[in-house]
């Protein structure tokens, strides 16, 4: 373990910031994202690069830093061969795909968001293949699922790439769960996340109770990424990708995910038996039923879709046979894959983009227009299809070479007939796929560009379009001929990673005229053969093949559970508010009196109810409870009298505040007059908006019913208040109480609490009430509101009608207005002396801030909106979003000197003649706190006052004067 | 002392949830006033009721709990900011759906 100059994270870092860059380079030049990206991929592949002296020597480079540590999960990343060789993948093809887009993309398409998305897909596979910690390579998978998602519905506009990518997501995105299940439950079994510890671990793992589940989930994420059968259907929805995406992601890179994870954890995971008996099966299987498939497939892109499952299920297959050859083999085979699949795609697409179609009954003799397209497509399906002299043949040979004597079927005379001759049907069938291909699009007769309605002959792209698939074909032959000098070092790294040793393995064109070697003619020829035989075999396949059923039945059965899920949901949503909000305090009621009569004492000691003798009562408290008690009753009777309602529930507020005042609580009393203030305002403004309607008379049984669940309530409640307030109990805010004053430098231990102590929490507080604001002036734009006759108010005329500008007629009262302007600067002198005596006495952010925001209002109301709005109007939006930002960033200020956040500072500044003035850092925070509580009630009442403004009639408090 | 307290409490929450229970938005609004009046009454009288003792270190021993007060203070502005909400809504659907009653029999005749 050495460190390393250039910082792994660098390889992830610089796509990442790419993928921001992109969609602004956009903006300065259409064609800028393709260049962005490409030197992200390149510096991180220069990064990548700069690791291979350290890998060669042996060592693993490693870097880590705690993120989550409580939860095992830190940033940790490694690079060892088996990283090193899919980074390398990644990376290069990532280059070849860049290049490919730019031209492939059409001029209108957003470039900035596609390669927004393709940088990021390449940060989190790069991610996965680099993680060396269990939990963070989950997270980077299924953000490959995601973005594989985002980018297989690029063009949201098509049914077909919207279903796709759901059931894309849902289908990877499930098995990532069920990965992240068996990650847990590994990492529970090893007692670290970290993947270098688990990799040391193996055989404690196998021989663990839970290594069945373990090892179950884990494939399950393996084989959904993989596309092994049965999960295998989203790969072919996923086609509905541009072209790109599929060479990148869905052939060359993510598709293998599941593979790599398999490679991975092969040293923990890797048993023998039961190894071979799931892995192995579910390759073999999706080997055949992928190549069967592919023959008959009409869609030059669903073609290879199922040609793509076939060769992962080989390469699934390679690593489930448990022998270090086989690991070799899956990783050379996952190489070749990546790169002659990805040129075929690349050269479909090239044929879909200049005939306007996939359909290869309707392709036909295409040789002709694009002679080098079709040269360059017809060596890579050759490596396809494992022609000697091609790296398909190398490791398909490889492929066969296993089948033959693998020690895993050693005792299995059946086996030992059955997996050769299956590799044989699977090998031939690849092959007369790929010739079918090659046979239906290029040549096949005179190619017809009338039926298709194209108005020009197809031509050969432009030569930089081209150049990928040129690249990869060169690979294609270099590694088919000079196997040993191109491939032979990296592959040995990547063996290495996973086995920790170099098996002894032979890379050779030509290996004398082995049983493999026979076996490969066998396949070819197999392939001729059903070339020949075609026709009877694509109407027996029509015949009696089952039609795919796979997707159909994923998609009924997602019909199903939405619409159940939707059944359920309305029966037990209601419509009505006073149902639902029965069922609430009903439910709370029932809770309460469960737990009431479940209450049982802990170590049997008798429980106490009542352990502090109650205070005597005195007359001025039983007044207060008689006001109390006479003005909530009247609220409940009159609520009909609208503003006799408002005022009683005004008196109700008062008496609250005096409770607050004789209990010890000057802060709260102070909080709850201000607010009592505004909250009048604010009703009385709506009031004339809200229809005056007596409530309606609902039937007796249901008076009955809310008048129970009402008084049960309340009888609860009190209840539960007086034993409360009676119970032997110490408080937990001594701590508070001791430290207000030495760690805070407060004397108001409230204020101290809520700036200082649990910051934290008030920050969460304001930015509710920013939200609120947020959501109240969203709500009133565009609010149309008849605005009651006013007939119906009593002394009140019909006013001439005007015409939506009426302030400046409205005649507001002379005294209050002369009262109001005076009172402003008044106010503001309170609400600064609040502010700043708030740490010590009471008052603070929240208080000073209402006093500001009530004198405003009182201004407004007094001279009208239009008045105020001429001569201040600020913009209240933005005035909470400084405050915020305010108490954000003093807490954030404690982190530059290394403090958690919200740290407290004290400032102790000796002042003449005033004496000492003590500032603390959280004063900035109650600024901030002062802010967000003005802006808010102001953003509100402006939002109430523009609504009047904008109707026929003005709604200040002007106008009930005007009736007089 | 204690009971008188609770009592105010009960009888806040108690006519609260009737309010809330109506089927017109004004009256629901003032339920909810109602009820944030009595819930914030609760919350203060978990710390106990203590006259002349507020939680100012200069005041000299003992002190009330602070904890309570605290969570209340927010609760309180939090409580308008939503009193606020909640009329604004009203006002909405009032002019979404010609008709100020929240429960599901909308557009039936007033009385």
């Amino acid at each position: 373990m050495i460190a390393i100059a250039p910082p792994l994270a660098a390889i992830l870092l610089s796509p990442l910031l790419g993928a921001l860059l992109a969609p602004l380079a956009e903006r300065r030049w259409k064609r800028a994202p393709s260049v962005v990206a490409a030197v992200a991929s390149t510096l991180a592949l220069i990064v990548l690069l700069l690791q291979v002296p350290a890998i060669v020597e042996g060592a693993i480079p490693l870097q880590q830093w705690a993120w989550l540590p409580a939860m095992g999960l830190d940033l940790a990343l490694r690079c060892d061969g088996l990283s090193l060789l899919f980074a390398l993948l990644i990376l290069g093809m990532g280059l070849l795909v860049d290049l490919y887009a730019r031209y492939y993309l059409p001029t209108d398409a957003p470039r900035g968001r596609f390669y927004a998305l393709l940088l990021t897909f390449q940060c989190a596979m790069l991610g996965i293949v680099l993680s060396d910690n269990l939990l963070l390579l989950v997270l980077f998978w299924e953000l490959t699922s995601l973005v594989s998602f985002l980018l297989i519905g690029f063009d949201p506009s098509t049914a077909g790439a919207r279903r796709g990518a759901r059931m894309a997501l849902l289908v990877t995105g499930a098995g990532g769960l069920a990965l992240l299940a068996g990650v847990l439950l590994l990492g529970s079994v090893v007692g670290s996340l970290s993947l270098t510890e688990v990799l040391a671990a193996g055989d404690q793992v196998r021989n663990h109770a839970l290594y069945l589940p373990i090892l179950l989930l884990i494939l399950l994420g393996a084989f959904t990424k993989s596309a092994q059968v049965p999960f295998h259907f989203w790969l072919p929805g996923a086609m509905s990708a541009p072209t790109p995406v599929s060479a990148y992601l869905h052939s060359a890179t993510m598709v293998k995910a599941g593979v790599f994870l398999l490679a991975r954890l092969f040293p923990v995971l890797a048993d023998g038996g039961l190894w071979f008996a799931l892995v192995g099966g579910v390759g073999l299987a999706t080997f055949l039923f992928g190549a069967y498939v592919a023959l008959f497939k009409h869609d030059m892109k669903g073609l290879l879709a199922y040609s793509t499952i076939s060769h992962l299920g080989l390469m699934v297959f390679l690593i489930g046979l448990g022998t270090p050859l086989g690991v070799v083999a899956g990783l050379f085979h996952a190489i070749n894959h990546a790169v002659f699949k990805a040129s075929l795609f690349m050269a479909v697409g090239i044929i879909g983009h200049e005939t306007g179609t996939r359909d290869m009954r309707r392709l036909s003799g295409l040789f002709v227009f694009l002679p080098i397209t079709g040269t360059l497509a017809m060596v890579a399906a050759a490596s396809m299809a494992g022609v000697p002299l091609l790296n398909g043949f190398l490791s398909k040979e490889m492929f066969f070479v296993e089948t033959l004597d693998s020690p895993r079927i050693a005792g299995w005379p059946l086996l030992q007939w059955l997996m050769p001759a299956a590799a044989i049907l699977g090998g031939a069938f690849s092959a007369a796929y790929s010739l079918r291909l090659i046979r239906d699009v290029f040549f096949n007769g005179r190619f017809d560009g009338q039926s298709l309605g194209l108005s020009k002959p197809p031509g050969e792209p432009r030569r930089l379009m081209r150049l990928p698939i040129e690249v990869l074909v060169a690979v294609c032959l270099l590694v088919g001929i000079f196997p040993e000098q191109v491939v032979r070092p990296v592959l040995s790294l990547g063996a290495r990673g996973v086995l920790g040793f170099v098996p002894d393995y032979h890379l050779a064109l030509w290996q004398g005229w082995s049983p493999a070697f026979q076996m490969s003619l066998a396949a070819l020829g197999g392939a001729l053969l059903l070339h020949l035989v075609r026709r009877p075999l694509f109407a027996a396949h029509a015949r009696w093949f089952p039609p795919a059923r796979g997707a159909r039945s994923f998609q009924r059965l997602s019909a199903r559970l939405l619409g159940l899920a939707y059944r359920a949901r309305q029966r037990i949503e209601s419509l009505s508010l006073p149902t639902n909000l029965r069922w609430l305090v009903a439910t709370a009621i029932l809770l309460a009196t469960l737990g009431w009569l479940m209450a049982r004492p802990s170590d049997g000691v008798p429980i106490r109810w009542i352990a502090v003798t109650p205070m005597p009562l005195d007359g001025p408290s039983l007044a207060a409870a008689a006001i109390l008690t006479l003005s909530t009753l009247g609220v409940v009777l009159r609520r009909g009298d609208r503003l006799w309602a408002l005022l009683l529930t005004g008196a109700v507020g008062l008496v609250v505040s005096l409770a607050f005042v004789h209990f010890s609580a000057p802060d709260l009393a102070l909080t709850q007059v201000s607010v009592e203030i505004v909250t009048t305002l604010l009703l009385l403004l709506v009031l004339t908006l809200l229809p005056s309607s007596l409530d309606l008379r609902p039937p007796r049984w249901r008076q009955r019913r809310d008048l129970l669940l009402a008084v049960s309530g309340g009888i609860g409640s009190a209840v539960l208040a007086a034993l409360m307030m009676l119970r032997p109990a110490k408080p937990i805010s001594e701590g508070y109480l001791q430290s207000s004053e030495p760690l805070a430098g407060a004397g108001n231990v409230v204020n101290a609490i809520l700036v200082d102590f649990r910051a934290l929490d008030t920050l969460g507080e304001i930015s509710v009430l920013a939200i609120a604001a947020v959501g109240i002036a969203a709500m009133t734009r565009g609010l149309t509101l008849r605005l009651p006759t006013r007939g119906d108010t009593a002394g009140s005329r019909a006013r001439p009608e005007d015409d939506g500008a009426p302030d400046r007629d409205v005649r507001h009262p002379l005294m209050l207005g002369a009262v109001a302007r005076p009172v402003l600067p008044a106010a503001l002198m309170l609400a600064a002396f609040l502010l700043l005596r708030g740490h010590e006495a009471p008052g603070g952010g929240f208080v000073a801030g209402l006093v500001v925001g009530a004198a405003l209002i009182l201004l407004q109301v007094a001279n009208g909106f239009g008045w105020t709005a001429a001569r201040f109007h600020p913009d209240y939006l933005r005035l909470i979003g400084v405050g915020l930002l305010l108490a954000l960033l003093t807490g954030l200020g404690a982190l530059l000197f290394d403090r958690p956040l919200l740290t407290s500072a004290m400032l102790h500044w000796p002042l003449p003649l005033l004496g000492e003035l003590h500032l603390t850092s959280t004063l900035i925070f109650d600024v901030g706190v002062l802010l967000v509580v003005t802006g808010t009630l102001l953003l509100i009442l402006e939002s109430l006052g523009r609504l009047g403004n904008s109707g026929r009639d003005t709604l200040t408090i002007g106008t009930s004067r005007e009736a007089g | 002392m204690e009971w008188l307290v609770a009592t105010m409490i009960g009888l806040l929450i108690g006519c609260g949830i009737y309010l809330l229970l109506r089927s017109r938005s004004f009256p629901v609004v003032l339920g909810l006033l109602l009820l944030s009046y009595g819930v914030n009454l609760f919350v203060f009288a978990a710390g106990g009721l203590r006259v002349n003792q507020p939680p100012l270190i200069a005041s000299g021993q003992p002190y009330a709990d602070p904890l309570p007060q605290a969570l209340v203070l927010t609760a309180i502005v939090i409580g308008f900011a939503m009193t606020a909400f909640v009329l604004m809504l009203a006002l909405r659907a009032l002019s979404e759906l010609g008709s100020d009653r929240v429960d599901e029999r909308q557009g039936d005749e007033e009385s």
